[in-house]
């Protein structure tokens, strides 16, 4: 606790120097003490922190700690904090919409707008590296143990189901919980370009919306979504991999 | 307090002398060697020992760290995340071209999924992409005893601490002030120098002094970085009446290049004292200096520099065609201005080793006082230059053909990633 407050309070970068010289384990085991035994406790004191101290403490604490949530080892949260930071440009522990625009490969990107408005919850327009994290988490890879996993814990974000809603979410716009067939034409004009007529184009859609409606609205609902892609391999084409 | 009056005198002459000894080392050994070019070898010396000491940190880092069985934070060059080979514009190529060509076929093929990948790939370049990381400092393999440069802080020893004690008293109170004052030195000389030759009439003697204060100068400001530059194939200097392109790190490829030959600048006028040492270095020699309402106008910076280039008896302008600094491991698109001008091109390739110092100017984080500080709290900056042959532009080549065929020359030597952006 005091260690933590020390970090606030001092430079950072010197506190972390200097503590794990001295003595590694102590650290480790005062600032678990005052947080009882629950990890939920003891991380619920961290989501007070933005940026920085958030993945300085993170280092401090043991790993299993911290990283339950998005289960990355400490050198991964490390090298995106450092991508967040990159991206930052006002240095201000946020990012924008601007920043993400100031990638050239994503302008390039058809679904690029949707994408950067995946990061930002609703009506906001600012996302902190907590959030940066949880919209990256939906691309980690399915690990083989983590499939037979407790079925009474809360569903981690890299499940196929939210896998297959993030990728929901790209297509519908108006966040009704149904890609509509107008949401179907924006998405295919984008990806397929101007070389294909509208009628073409119409009719492409129509077909799409036939094949997957089941309960006859002209609309494909979550539901009808999952069930299209049901042998799909999504785990495979949605997971991003670090390369350590 | 007259008893204090002996242990005065004695103080101040143990200053006296201790400061005339430091003097005289510092001219013999930097001063002098560098008014006529030759080197005692004492850097390179420097530089072997330093790399036996940071192999030894690494190493301990990495005992320490599987110690406690966990892994070190190790920088990739090839990127933190596996990338699908294929690129973007290759994919919307194909699912555009399919559509199209299907005039006899039906309707394109087109299914739910294929928003997978275009999702993914904008994903991967949101967490890893080729250009943004070019505007921050490279990362090391090993520790080279600088905090700025570690990730890995909690594997550090205590032996390692005292190491990197003893590095920072070595680093700001005995190299720090050195460097100080022989960057003084340098500059002071340089204006003095110039202007001084400034006074001469026009003629051989002339140039030839202003040459070689010139020289003299920016081989003490070279000194005064602990700059260890090892120059390759120097048979393709530049020559009068050429331009030398060469790729952009930081503010000190200046004097790296004009140490070992004599340009002509190009650049803004500044205030201050850029402001002065540009004023006296013209008197000496024609540089290209523009008046700040002038850079915008690109019709008049062509034109003066092609009136330049036309003189065959002025000197090689000096150009950096990225216009902006990149960290030194990548070469990015070239600004087709200076390659309209229609003069011989001599590319150089300068590349940095980042063990030493990361030269590197990150504009939008440290000022240049801050960054000239940094520099000077390195160990030393480390490079390699190389000339390369020069080169002209081809009848059915424009512009732009032209400085990319440059650019891939010197992405090629300095072993460099070039960019397409």
């Amino acid at each position: 606790m005091i260690l933590v407050e020390l970090m606030n309070d001092v430079a950072p970068e010197v506190c972390l120097f200097i503590i794990p010289v001295f003595d590694n384990d102590m650290t480790s085991n005062s600032l678990r003490g005052p947080y009882a035994d629950s990890t939920e406790e003891c991380y619920g004191q961290l989501q007070n922190y933005s940026g920085l101290e958030y993945v300085k403490c993170c280092s401090l604490l043991c790993d299993k700690f911290t990283f339950l949530e998005f289960s990355i080892s400490h050198s991964q949260i490390t090298r995106l904090y450092s991508r967040f930071t990159s991206l930052d440009k006002g240095e201000n522990g946020t990012l924008s919409r601007e920043d993400f625009q100031r990638i050239p490969e994503l302008a390039i990107n058809p679904l690029g707008d949707r994408i950067i408005n995946a990061f930002f919850p609703e009506g906001e327009d600012q996302v902190n590296f907590r959030g940066f994290m949880r919209t990256l988490a939906h691309f980690r890879p399915i690990e083989d143990n983590e499939k037979s996993k407790d079925v009474n814990g809360p569903e981690p974000l890299n499940s196929r189901s939210n896998k297959l809603h993030f990728a929901f979410r790209l297509y519908d716009l108006d966040k009704d919980e149904k890609i509509s067939r107008d949401e179907l034409l924006q998405v295919l004009r984008m990806m397929v370009g101007v070389n294909i007529s509208d009628e073409q184009l119409g009719s492409i859609a129509d077909r799409t919306i036939q094949e997957a409606d089941q309960d006859g609205d002209s609309a494909i609902s979550f539901t009808e979504f999952v069930k299209v892609l049901e042998k799909v391999d999504v785990e495979q084409k949605m997971s991003i991999r670090f390369l350590h | 307090m007259f008893l204090l009056l002996p242990f005065d005198s004695l103080i101040v002459n143990l200053l006296g002398i201790s400061l005339t000894v430091l003097f005289t080392l510092l001219l013999v050994f930097i001063i002098v060697p560098a008014i006529f070019g030759v080197s005692f070898g004492i850097r390179k010396l420097y530089m072997k020992t330093l790399l036996k000491i940071f192999a030894w940190a690494t190493l301990r880092m990495e005992r320490g760290a599987k110690e406690k069985n966990h892994q070190l934070y190790k920088p990739y060059t090839n990127g933190i995340i596996a990338k699908d080979p294929t690129s973007l514009e290759e994919e919307i190529k194909e699912i555009r071209r399919s559509g199209s060509s299907k005039a006899l076929d039906n309707t394109p093929e087109f299914e739910l999924s294929d928003i997978f990948y275009f999702c993914r790939k904008g994903m991967e370049t949101i967490m890893d992409d080729e250009v943004t990381k070019r505007f921050s400092a490279e990362e090391l393999e090993s520790w080279n005893l600088l905090s700025r440069t570690n990730y890995n802080f909690q594997y550090i020893s205590l032996r390692l601490t005292v190491l990197w004690g003893l590095g920072v008293l070595i680093r700001y109170c005995f190299l720090l002030p050195l460097r100080i004052a022989l960057a003084f030195t340098g500059i002071s000389l340089l204006v003095v120098g110039t202007t001084v030759v400034g006074y001469l009439p026009n003629g051989r003697f002339k140039e030839f002094m202003s040459k070689h204060v010139h020289l003299m100068c920016y081989r003490i400001c070279v000194r005064a970085l602990t700059a260890i530059i090892t120059y390759h194939d120097r048979e393709n200097r530049p020559r009068n009446g050429g331009i030398c392109v060469a790729n952009h790190t930081s503010p000190i490829d200046v004097i790296i290049l004009a140490s070992d030959g004599y340009y002509a600048m190009v650049g803004q006028v500044h205030g201050g004292l850029m402001g002065v040492i540009q004023r006296a270095m013209v008197k000496a020699c024609p540089h290209v200096w523009f008046e700040r309402s002038e850079v915008k106008d690109r019709h008049l910076v062509a034109k003066r520099l092609t009136e330049h280039v036309q003189d065959k008896s002025k000197l090689p302008i000096l150009i950096f065609p990225e216009g902006t600094c990149i960290n030194n491991t990548s070469v990015m698109m070239f600004k087709k201005g200076s390659f309209e001008i229609g003069a011989t091109v001599y590319p150089v390739a300068i590349k940095y080793d980042p063990q030493f110092g990361d030269a590197f100017w990150n504009s939008s984080k440290y000022g240049m006082v801050t960054y000239l500080l940094r520099m000077m709290t390195s160990w030393a900056i480390v490079c390699s230059v190389w000339y390369l042959p020069p080169m002209t532009r081809e009848a059915d080549e424009d512009a732009v053909q032209f400085a990319n065929r440059v650019k891939s020359a010197i992405a090629r030597q300095g072993g460099l990633v070039d960019l397409l952006w």
